[in-house]
């Protein structure tokens, strides 16, 4: 079945979140995450043999995929950029104080 | 409907290339191109207006993601996690799976959706908008507040950024 | 530190890169602009045709270094095109209040497939552009900015 195949995805980069150390594959872990996430709300959203939610000049269009969950993952495409470049410039930040990525060593509460 | 299940593979395995590989550069690389498929799968889905966000949207992520990594000294990190913590977290995730699947059978099947509030939206649309795109039309004039709410969280969140990356400061 | 040895190509990228971006970022930044205005019409609207237009300025950052993109759009006039994006998109909401109810789309709605038709959603599609270009560009021009312990 093809949600099972984008909640797969979601697993994979879960996986990444969850056991990787470095600072960097964590952030790429969060933008997989965001990718099955935005997909899966796609494919709920499609019709059978349908089209494009955009009327013509001189057709008649009688099915059309759902729009709504189509306006949802728009406005979620761009905000997860906005993150994604929040997460990094603290990360920039933390290597600037500690000289490295590795969670383990950035413990020190008080630097 | 085999071109989708193609393209799902494609993301899956690029995704597993980009947790693995030890070099950060090489799994950055890997990241787009799992963007680029899912821009490949929205055209599929017939969702014009996604493709064209998710293509830009994620060349500007990699280019945001490569000014972290390039030029610095030490990026690799040495060693893994200890071996419970793996074992832990991957029967977490299996038991995720297998209690989803059992859930996901209460969804309405794939490509036929019910429509209750969308039907109105699509007859209608052109009447009350006077706009031929109709997801524009959803995201500006039925649903307008949702799309203030978003222009807030992206303010938020770009002077989040700025004011971490000021150069005055304590130390 | 003080004697390291200059390298050939001191700013920006090789000749064939800063030909390719003199041809080329004109015709981006058009392409952008067109996306924004028929974005009632046709696939597209305020989101890809703001970050399309941060895309160009950004590319001429990265092909001539960080002092010619900075002469074209300073850091606070980025900052202040943001703020006017934000404020527009708001006063067009509150003039809404004029007729009835938030939001309400009280310009006149032409006919289908003109450029000027369907109410407030044009002005509502430039009100988005300038706030997601200007805030995308302001990112990238405070990562660039700061001076870091990497080879800068």
């Amino acid at each position: 079945m093809i949600y099972l195949l984008c909640l797969v995805l979601f697993c994979v980069g879960l996986y990444c979140i969850i056991t990787k150390r470095n600072l960097i594959k964590i952030i790429i872990g969060i933008g997989i995450v965001e990718y099955a996430i935005n997909l899966f709300f796609v494919l709920i959203a499609y019709r059978m043999r349908g089209r494009a939610p955009i009327l013509a000049q001189d057709q008649v269009i009688e099915n059309m995929v759902d729009p709504i969950p189509q306006a949802l993952v728009l406005t979620a495409i761009v905000i997860s950029l906005a993150v994604t470049a929040l997460l990094v410039a603290i990360a920039i930040r933390i290597y600037e104080k500690y000289g490295t990525f590795d969670i383990e060593k950035i413990k020190r509460l008080k630097g | 409907m085999i071109e989708l299940y193609l393209l799902l593979l494609f993301m899956i395995a690029a995704a597993i290339i980009a947790v693995e590989i030890e070099d950060l550069l090489s799994s950055i690389v890997a990241v787009g191109a799992v963007g680029m498929g899912l821009s490949i799968t929205f055209l599929t889905l017939k969702a014009p207006d996604l493709a064209i966000v998710q293509l830009v949207v994620e060349i500007l992520c990699l280019i945001i993601l490569i000014r972290a990594t390039i030029n610095r000294d030490i990026t690799q990190v040495k060693g893994r996690q200890k071996f419970i913590t793996i074992f832990i977290s991957l029967t977490f995730i299996v038991l995720f799976l297998v209690l989803a699947w059992s859930s996901l059978k209460n969804l309405p099947e794939f490509g036929y959706p019910i429509m209750k509030v969308a039907k109105n939206y699509l007859a209608e649309g052109l009447a009350r908008t006077g706009a031929t795109n109709l997801v524009t039309s959803v995201i500006l004039d039925f649903r307008a507040y949702d799309t203030l709410g978003e222009a807030t969280v992206l303010f938020a969140a770009i002077i989040g950024a700025l004011a971490v990356l000021r150069k005055t400061g304590r130390k | 530190m003080s004697n390291k040895p200059i390298k050939s190509n001191e700013k920006g990228m090789t000749l064939i890169v800063k030909t390719i971006t003199r041809l080329t970022i004109g015709l981006i930044l058009l392409f952008g602009i067109y996306i924004v205005l028929h974005g009632h019409l046709s696939p597209g609207g305020g989101f890809a045709g703001g970050v399309i237009i941060a895309l160009s300025f950004i590319h001429l950052m990265l092909a001539f270094g960080k002092e010619v993109a900075l002469k074209k759009l300073s850091q606070s006039m980025a900052s202040f095109f943001e703020s006017l994006g934000a404020i527009i998109f708001i006063s067009i909401a509150v003039l809404g209040f004029l007729g009835g109810y938030f939001f309400l789309n009280f310009l006149n709605k032409g006919e289908a497939f003109h450029l000027f038709s369907a109410g407030i959603i044009p002005l509502a599609n430039i009100a988005i552009c300038f706030k997601v270009g200007a805030g995308l560009y302001a990112v990238l021009l405070g990562l660039v900015l700061l001076k870091t312990g990497g080879k800068e």
